[in-house]
């Protein structure tokens, strides 16, 4: 598969991508922001299509709008019930108004179903450097702030007691969140770019108990499934999304099941 | 030492203490107690510069050394860190390999005097109320206080688990001459580990002795 061009961008921009919502995947799902993640990925779905709509690329209108609201919501109150409520609201609106920035743009719908259902085709060489820097950018910004992310991440209550600055952590956080959805739905699309972000980060967590094993679990799940997904939307033709979804739930269910089996043993 | 002069706390219009004052020796071992509500965890907060005062003075010797066990946590049954792990996470970042040698013998040193060796690979998640409770102090002394401060750790605790947590930090008070402060309700514990406590009441803070102190006072 390798012999067409097409399919060396796609397997280069899926590897960095897999790579850095496997990492953030871990944060994610450890500070409770799964539902969070989601919603970030339907504003950017409105961005990518305002982005269309005005002219800048799909992927700058994303980043954006993701970044926007990540840093509307980190700086609301830090109640997070009272977060999630409002974040729900807030969503729907997006929806709308993506379907109404695509309905006002010129562009073939062909367009609105790269965005939302990912694509293996649509990414040019110059997206795939763009893809590229972002993701590295996203995993610089982790290995600089790994030790005291950590502790906000997997125990929040004992990172404000030891006198960390968690407020900053989590904007930075939510940075590298947007950052991350935004290249994620390049190619798994702004519907199901969620399912990178989380499910790798879940699963891990039922097979092993330190940050480092984690982080490895849910990197190798995270790669597994679009490199996976990529070889038999090659070879079949059906659409990649599905593939990568398929792989990653079951293999959440096979970690629920191993989980379960082992402590009843 | 810490010295609290004319300390006073108010959030907005409701003022929690007024004007308290207090000193607390190096090596004592002090309860603080008081009713639900009465400003204890705020007082904590503000020493640890989590809370911003609204007047008056805080002297402390080695203000950078406390190890704070929090009152409420939130480590549920699906919590994915083992206990070592948990301790860890409150290591400073070092790349030095001495530093990092050096702090993985304090992680094996305090494993064995809080019990936790044989279960440190066992998540959090699935560890019993009473090895939960040891795993925060573990946590809270990776970085060598000075000060530690115990905020209701004993609370829903069974007597013997609470008796042998005890036990441990009074250890460490003796032989390593720590400073504790025990937030509590329970009087029998105050009496049997401490000597003076420091009452809060009526938006102020007494000193008094342990053997003052009535069953019902903080109900
Ligand atoms: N962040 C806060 N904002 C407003 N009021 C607070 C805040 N934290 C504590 N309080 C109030 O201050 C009082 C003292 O609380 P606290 O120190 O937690 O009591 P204690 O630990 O003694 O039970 C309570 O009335 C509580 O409602
Ligand atoms: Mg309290």
């Amino acid at each position: 598969m390798f012999e067409y061009e097409f399919m060396r961008e796609a397997f280069i921009a899926s590897t960095f991508i897999a790579i850095t919502a496997g990492i953030v995947g871990v944060f994610v799902v450890s500070r409770n922001m799964s539902f969070l993640s989601h919603t970030l990925s339907e504003i950017g779905f409105a961005g990518a299509a305002f982005g269309i709509l005005v002219g800048i690329s799909p992927l700058a209108g994303m980043i954006l709008f993701t970044l926007i609201s990540s840093i509307a919501v980190g700086s609301l109150s830090t109640e997070s019930s009272r977060r999630e409520a409002s974040i729900s609201a807030i969503s729907s609106l997006f929806i709308g108004l993506g379907i109404l920035f695509l309905s006002l743009s010129s562009e073939s719908s062909s367009y609105a179903t790269n965005i939302l259902f990912g694509s293996i085709v649509g990414i040019s060489a110059k997206e795939v450097t763009q893809l590229m820097f972002l993701a590295i950018f996203v995993i610089v910004v982790f290995i600089i702030s790994y030790k005291p992310l950590t502790f906000d991440s997997f125990d929040h209550i004992g990172a404000q007691a030891s006198g960390l600055n968690t407020r900053l952590l989590s904007v930075v956080f939510l940075i590298t969140l947007a950052l991350s959805v935004s290249i994620g739905a390049q190619i798994v699309g702004s519907l199901l770019v969620f399912v990178l972000l989380t499910l790798p980060g879940a699963t891990a967590r039922y097979l092993v108990h330190s940050v480092p094993k984690l982080l490895m679990i849910s990197v190798g799940l995270s790669l597994a499934g679009v490199w996976l997904g990529l070889y038999l939307a090659f070879v079949t033709n059906w659409p990649v999304t599905f593939f990568i979804s398929a792989f990653e739930v079951i293999a959440y269910f096979l970690g629920l099941s191993y989980k379960n089996w082992k402590l009843s043993h | 030492m810490i010295e609290v002069k004319n300390l006073t706390k108010s959030f907005g219009k409701q003022v929690v203490f007024k004007d308290i004052n207090f000193k607390i020796a190096d090596g004592e071992f002090v309860s603080i107690v008081g009713r639900n509500g009465a400003g204890k965890t705020t007082l904590v907060k503000i020493l640890m510069g989590l809370e911003k005062k609204t007047s008056g003075e805080i002297v402390m010797g080695h203000k950078n050394q406390i190890g704070y066990v929090p009152q409420f946590r939130n480590i549920d049954l699906d919590y994915p860190l083992n206990i070592e792990q948990f301790m860890r996470l409150n290591l400073k970042f070092t790349l030095n390999p001495q530093k990092r040698r050096h702090d993985s013998e304090e992680v094996e040193r305090i494993l064995q005097q809080t019990n936790l060796s044989e279960i440190r690979d066992r998540p959090l998640g699935l560890a019993s109320g009473g090895e939960k409770q040891k795993a925060y102090l573990a946590q809270a002394l990776v970085n060598r206080p000075e000060i530690l401060i115990l905020d209701e750790s004993t609370a829903s605790l069974d007597v013997d688990v609470k008796i042998q947590l005890m036990d441990l930090v009074s250890e460490l008070n003796k032989k390593h001459g720590l400073t504790v402060l025990f937030i509590t309700h329970d009087s029998e514990l105050t009496k049997r580990y401490t000597k003076r406590a420091l009452l809060f009441e009526n938006k102020s803070v007494e000193s008094i002795d342990v053997n003052q102190i009535a069953e019902d006072m903080f109900e």
